[in-house]
């Protein structure tokens, strides 16, 4: 019987040992040496909030593995021999494969700055970076202020989480406005509002320069770039971006880059051997998308290909409309097609962005300014439909139609305001004046 | 032994949870609320009652409402949750059980031993709890309180301050608000003033919640109160016709149309406390599957056994000479079978591809089961129904079911079970109503496309035990019979995923291997295999 190793039980790797499980009989194995079984990663910040417990992060429950004969093995691959097709493990052992799929995942990113190592600093990515938080910052007491360095999803996130336990937070970020390298201005700015409304001392155009250790290694504070201020705080989070986990894999003949590069197959350079999800890096990147994409959904659409090939229907990685979402503190973000910030937009592409007077909604419609071709939104505060924007994408739908039909697409509760008229009104008024 | 969560191996509180100065002053004012009532338990003799009784209701309401203004209206409007899971009384820590003691040890002393809470014997004045309450029922409808009185005004009370609390909490949602004002409408109006305006207008009509349906009122059938009814002339007889419609037209439409949260999350009872004063307890309710396993076996034998009791209840008052009345033993009995073999066969023919393995045993196992004791009964000399005392089934029933399931641990179990066990494992009426919303309603919970992280907050919230997440994360509509629509799973989404909507059967149950977004010839040629 052939056996399947996956290297990682993260969204990517599980996916593609169930989907290979309802395709065949083959022997699946998922070697993790992060957790015993699969939660979602995502919901980390809800355990330390209080709104779930860790066990509540697992989709399936532990008897499922069993019953699906998917083996799970705890243990570190140190390294991958690929003409013998063994994996060694740092507690020694081996284990041999006939395919193998590195599905990894991510680190956080660290920049090389001084102190980054010390106890306090974390990221937010893994079960141990929970287990960190939850005792570097179990209470104001005991964590009377926190630095988070980084504008982006998980900077955010953690932001929250700490604020739902009343610890100052301050929040450095690099840029002119939050995450503004991916959203457009106007939508950028109202999270800068809605961050700073929730007492989060959020600090753009600001980098970190160092982190000051104590006597016994813990964090103490942490320097300003620009103006050497020193704030003192218990714990940093460095949440500037994830890259590949695949520091294992350099004495391999595996072929790396940033990331595992692989062809449209999913294949490595290596036959038998592929990688998915946010380790995985393609040698030409798919349209607009990036060539690694650190996203939840693509890591699971790599999953659910990989399956076909190994199982013997050849496929390509093909995604189909890109898509995403998020939740900044209190506001839910989505995104359909593709919306540009002003980093990168290309020249056709033209917005039509509409904001409640509330500051917590807004639209941004992108469309091609020459054939009004509708190309993407994001929306916040306003749940919108996938499958409805996933069938205008393909439909080449243009602006005017978007616009005018945006009510088939809303997804809001029962009882919600609806704001289409609002919208439609300010659409019209701004093509008036164009 | 604390049952408490504790992560943090950090020798500092764990408690990052506090409450504020003014919550704390607020539980002072709630708890000398309860004071009051606790002393009048324990029969100290208050001098006033009216103004103690005022006093101690007056100051738990205010209590509970100046605790939620300031835990909700402080902040900004969102989902809040932080620390369900530290604070020791929703996370079965110490309070939650002390709570939950006190609770049933309530009901076990308010059905069984109403004397310990003051009730008088022989038209005696009530003291105790019963007495104190005395003034506002005399108010109400000229007559000394009962337990089912003090019972009724603090069920009222609960609902309407955590309501108040509920509607705070979900500001910024108006499906929230509007679902709870129905239930708290349907509570002081519909379970609590009514049946008291009725008594004042026709003292000999039976005590009659309009909103509470058979068979989760199990009792309207029974021979006093359809004797009380029919002895009321116009108005009784409209009262019993309304009674019967209520469950076999009214109920099947709304259902129909809006699946069986029209009821179950809008106007019943026991989802009202459930909703409100039950909120901070709808994470502990079982999501394994060994849970949904034991709720399929036990909601529906619930449901078989109150068909039974009252069929057998209805026999034994009839009358076999169809001279004196056209509704005969017999006729009643035919006309029962014939309205089962015809839901039966219906179900079997139309639905049954959708039915699970276990369904269709149950099903065949109670339809023979029943089927072969009406046969012997038709070729046996015993007057019972069931060879047993009509009489007997409805006492059995109205202890074990009525009293102990749905009260001693429907609700005194929640904060240990969460706050629908009763409605999860033991209503017969939510048995129905979720028979017809899972093969026959318009009503689903949408998945939007491809969009669930599975991060299981749905899962978490839901007071059903139903695990969202398994559907969601698979792209697939919730279409379970045990959904009473409360709408939390949507509300507390972080990702827009979930939708409450009634829209047409077809393409109601959408199974799905490959999720939206993915290549969409891989989607076709998986998802139509």
């Amino acid at each position: 019987m052939e056996h399947i190793v996956i290297i990682g039980n993260g969204i990517s790797g599980v996916t593609l040992a169930r989907h290979v499980r309802k395709l065949s009989d083959k022997k699946i194995t998922i070697v993790s040496a992060e957790t015993d079984y699969f939660f979602s990663r995502t919901a980390l910040m809800y355990v330390y909030m209080g709104h779930m417990k860790f066990e509540h992060t697992q989709p399936y429950e532990n008897w499922f593995w069993e019953k699906n004969r998917i083996d799970l093995k705890k243990g570190y691959v140190n390294t991958i021999d690929t003409d013998n097709k063994t994996l060694h493990f740092a507690e020694g052992n081996t284990m041999t494969y006939d395919k193998l799929v590195i599905a990894t995942g991510s680190k956080p990113n660290k920049f090389g700055w001084p102190g980054q190592d010390l106890k306090g600093v974390q990221g937010l990515y893994s079960k141990q970076d929970l287990d960190n938080m939850q005792q570097t910052a179990p209470d104001n007491k005991t964590c009377k202020h926190a630095v988070i360095v980084g504008g982006g999803l998980i900077g955010i996130e953690m932001a929250e989480m700490l604020n739902s336990r009343d610890i100052p937070v301050t929040f450095l970020v690099r840029e002119t406005s939050f995450w503004n390298g991916v959203l457009p201005e106007g939508e950028s700015q109202m999270i800068n509002r809605h961050i700073k409304n929730h007492h989060i001392d959020l600090r753009l155009n600001t980098n970190l320069k160092e982190i000051k250790s104590d006597e016994n290694g813990n964090v103490k504070s942490i320097i300003i770039e620009e103006t050497g201020e020193e704030i003192t705080c218990n714990l940093v989070g460095l949440t500037a971006g994830v890259s590949p986990n695949i520091s294992f894999l350099k004495d391999s003949k595996i072929e790396t880059k940033r990331g595992v590069l692989v062809n449209r197959y999913l294949e490595t350079n290596i036959k038998d051997v592929y990688a998915i999800g946010d380790c995985a890096e393609q040698h030409e990147a798919i349209g607009n998308r990036r060539p690694i994409e650190a996203v939840w959904y693509t890591g699971r659409m790599m999953g659910e290909t990989l399956a076909q090939t190994i199982c013997g229907n050849k496929l390509q990685y093909k995604p189909g409309h890109w898509f995403n979402s998020a939740k900044f503190l209190d506001i839910e973000y989505q995104t359909y097609g593709w919306v540009f910030s002003e980093h990168g937009r290309p020249e056709h592409e033209k917005h039509f962005h509409w904001k409640h007077e509330d500051d917590t909604k807004c639209i941004t419609v992108a469309y091609n300014k020459d054939t009004k071709t509708f190309l993407g939104i994001n929306t916040f505060g306003i749940r919108m439909r996938h499958e409805t924007f996933d069938t205008w994408l393909t439909e080449q739908r243009d602006v005017d139609y978007v616009i005018n039909n945006l009510k088939e697409a809303n997804f809001d509760p029962e009882f919600y305001k609806h704001f289409e008229q609002d919208i439609l009104k300010a659409y019209n008024k701004q093509l008036q004046t164009v | 032994m604390s049952n408490k969560l504790n992560h943090s191996m950090s020798l500092a509180s764990p408690d990052a949870f506090h409450i504020s100065t003014k919550q704390k002053f607020a539980l002072g004012i709630g708890l000398v609320g309860l004071l009051i009532l606790a002393l009048a338990l324990f029969n100290v003799n208050l001098p006033n009652t009216a103004l103690f009784l005022t006093l101690a209701l007056g100051l738990i309401t205010v209590g509970v409402i100046i605790y939620s203004r300031e835990a909700y209206l402080t902040k900004l409007e969102g989902i809040k949750n932080d620390g369900v899971w530290y604070k020791s009384i929703s996370s079965r820590g110490f309070w939650g059980w002390a709570l939950g003691i006190i609770l049933t040890s309530f009901y076990i002393v308010l059905y069984f031993f109403p004397e310990y809470l003051g009730l008088s014997k022989n038209g005696d004045p009530n003291t105790g709890l019963i007495g104190l309450f005395d003034p506002l029922s005399n108010l109400l409808s000229g007559r000394n309180a009962s337990q089912w009185f003090v019972y009724g005004t603090l069920y009222t009370i609960a609902i309407l301050a955590f309501g108040y609390k509920y509607i705070l909490k979900y500001r910024h949602n108006r499906y929230q608000q509007i679902r709870t004002v129905s239930v708290m409408f349907f509570q002081l109006g519909f379970a609590f003033l009514i049946p008291e305006f009725m008594y004042v207008m026709n003292n000999d009509l039976p005590y009659y919640d309009l909103k509470s349906v058979w068979p989760l009122n199990y009792y309207i059938f029974d021979e006093w109160s359809v004797k009380g009814f029919l002895s009321n002339g116009n108005l009784g007889l409209a009262l019993i016709i309304f009674g019967i419609a209520s469950t076999f037209i009214i109920t099947p439409i709304l259902t129909y149309k809006y699946g069986k949260r029209w009821y179950c999350s809008w106007v019943c009872g026991c989802g009202g406390l459930a909703e409100t004063a039950g909120d901070s307890f709808r994470h502990l309710s079982s999501k394994k599957l060994s849970a949904w396993k034991l709720e399929r076996w036990l909601i529906h034998t619930v449901l078989v056994f109150s068909v039974v009791m009252t069929t057998a209840m209805v026999y034994s008052y009839l009358g076999k000479d169809s001279n004196n009345f056209w509704l005969t033993r017999d006729v009643f009995i035919i006309s029962v079978i014939a309205f089962l073999t015809i839901i039966f066969a219906g179900v079997m023919y139309f639905r049954g591809k959708e039915l699970g393995k276990d369904a269709k045993a149950g099903a065949i196992g109670y339809a023979a089961v029943i089927t072969l004791l009406l046969i012997m009964h038709f070729t046996s000399t015993t007057d019972h129904l069931f060879f047993v005392k009509g009489s007997a089934l409805r006492s059995t029933y109205g202890i074990y079911i009525g009293s102990i399931f749905s009260g001693v641990i429907g609700t005194g179990f929640y904060p240990i079970l969460g706050s629908r066990s009763w409605c999860r494992f033991g209503c017969p009426m939510a048995a129905i109503l979720g028979f017809q919303q899972r093969l026959f309603s318009k009503f689903r919970i949408t998945t939007n496309g491809g969009q669930c992280i599975s991060c299981g907050n749905c899962s978490n919230s839901c007071e059903m035990g139903i695990d969202v997440r398994a559907y969601a994360q698979k792209g697939e509509n919730i279409v379970r019979s045990s959904c009473v629509g409360c709408g939390v799973c949507s509300a507390v989404c972080p990702r827009g995923v979930l939708k409450l909507e009634n829209d047409t059967m077809d393409g109601r149950i959408n199974p799905t291997e490959v999720l939206l977004g993915n290549d969409v010839d891989l989607m076709d040629f998986v998802n139509k295999k």
